[in-house]
């Protein structure tokens, strides 16, 4: 519920990174946050929805949380907090932006405040995490914070076997 | 990201390579656009088999495409989409509107195509 990542059970590894809102960077940020997520048992199939989701956050910082300067051209920065551990993989996406004035109607399916876009970002982003909590601040900014558990797989909740692909279309 | 066209028959092939994502979608955006008109085709397949990521900006630049085309009275399909690009368009109801086939020349040959090669379907 809270935008506040929540304390560390087991080993954790994690990391912080602060960069441009720049759509090159979407890319940087998501071979980052895959490359922790591989370090707990995801499969190859749940890296990708994760690196999905991610893209998501991060590029709706930099398409909509800075649009005064261009968003892509200066000025606004994200930080981007990653860690694992505990079975669980948790991602902050914060920006000190706009802020989002309706969170409720941001979220909703096909809104989107720009004609070429479709809307999605949120449905990616919720149907690939089991949790996405959004803390904003009209003026201040908004924080994205997306968490995915490990599924317990054949009673073995971690560890060992490497990432197959996940079943099914 | 590298894209790649070519005409089979009278249809457009662009095959992509690398990550479709904000950073690469105006390129995309240009590039099928400018390979329509230069290769004068009203019907394209994009080829997805060496796409390694698609998120919602790529769709939206993927929808683009497929609105134009539908304008000129043309047809999209996609080909070659591995699981984590296919659950994309699925969930984005794409799929609805665009066909994804396992191959570029079982795409072609639902449009009716000339493959010049052996069966391939003709499943429209």
């Amino acid at each position: 519920m809270s935008g506040r990542l929540s304390p560390p059970k087991g080993p954790l590894n994690w990391f912080r990174l602060e960069l441009p809102a720049r759509p090159e960077n979407v890319a940087l940020v998501r071979v980052a946050v895959g490359s922790l997520a591989s370090h707990l048992d995801f499969t190859l199939g749940e890296i990708e929805e994760i690196r999905v989701a991610v893209s998501e956050a991060f590029s709706n910082v930099v398409l909509h949380a800075y649009p005064e300067e261009g968003g892509a051209a200066s000025g606004g920065t994200v930080t981007v907090e990653a860690r694992a551990g505990g079975g669980v993989l948790e991602v902050s996406v914060s920006d000190r932006g706009v802020g989002i004035a309706d969170v409720e109607l941001a979220r909703r399916p096909s809104y989107t405040t720009r004609p070429d876009r479709m809307g999605l970002g949120f449905v990616f982003m919720e149907t690939f995490m089991d949790e996405v909590a959004v803390t904003t601040s009209p003026g201040h900014g908004t924080r994205v914070v997306l968490r995915r558990r490990l599924p317990v797989r054949n009673g073995a909740p971690s560890d060992g076997a490497s990432g197959d692909e996940r079943a099914g279309t | 990201m590298d894209i790649r066209s070519e005409k089979v028959g009278d249809v457009l092939v662009v095959r992509v390579s690398g990550e479709l994502d904000l950073a690469t979608a105006g390129e995309f955006r240009h590039r099928v656009d400018a390979d329509l008109d230069r290769f004068g085709s009203r019907d394209v397949v994009i080829d997805f088999s060496e796409l390694g990521f698609l998120d919602s900006s790529g769709l939206g630049a993927l929808l683009g495409r497929y609105r134009r085309v539908a304008e000129r009275g043309g047809r999209v399909a996609v080909s070659g989409c591995a699981p984590h690009v296919r659950r994309v368009l699925e969930l984005s109801g794409v799929m609805r509107i665009i066909a994804c086939h396992p191959s570029v020349r079982e795409a072609v040959a639902a449009f009716g195509g000339d493959t010049s090669s052996a069966s391939g379907g003709g499943v429209p």
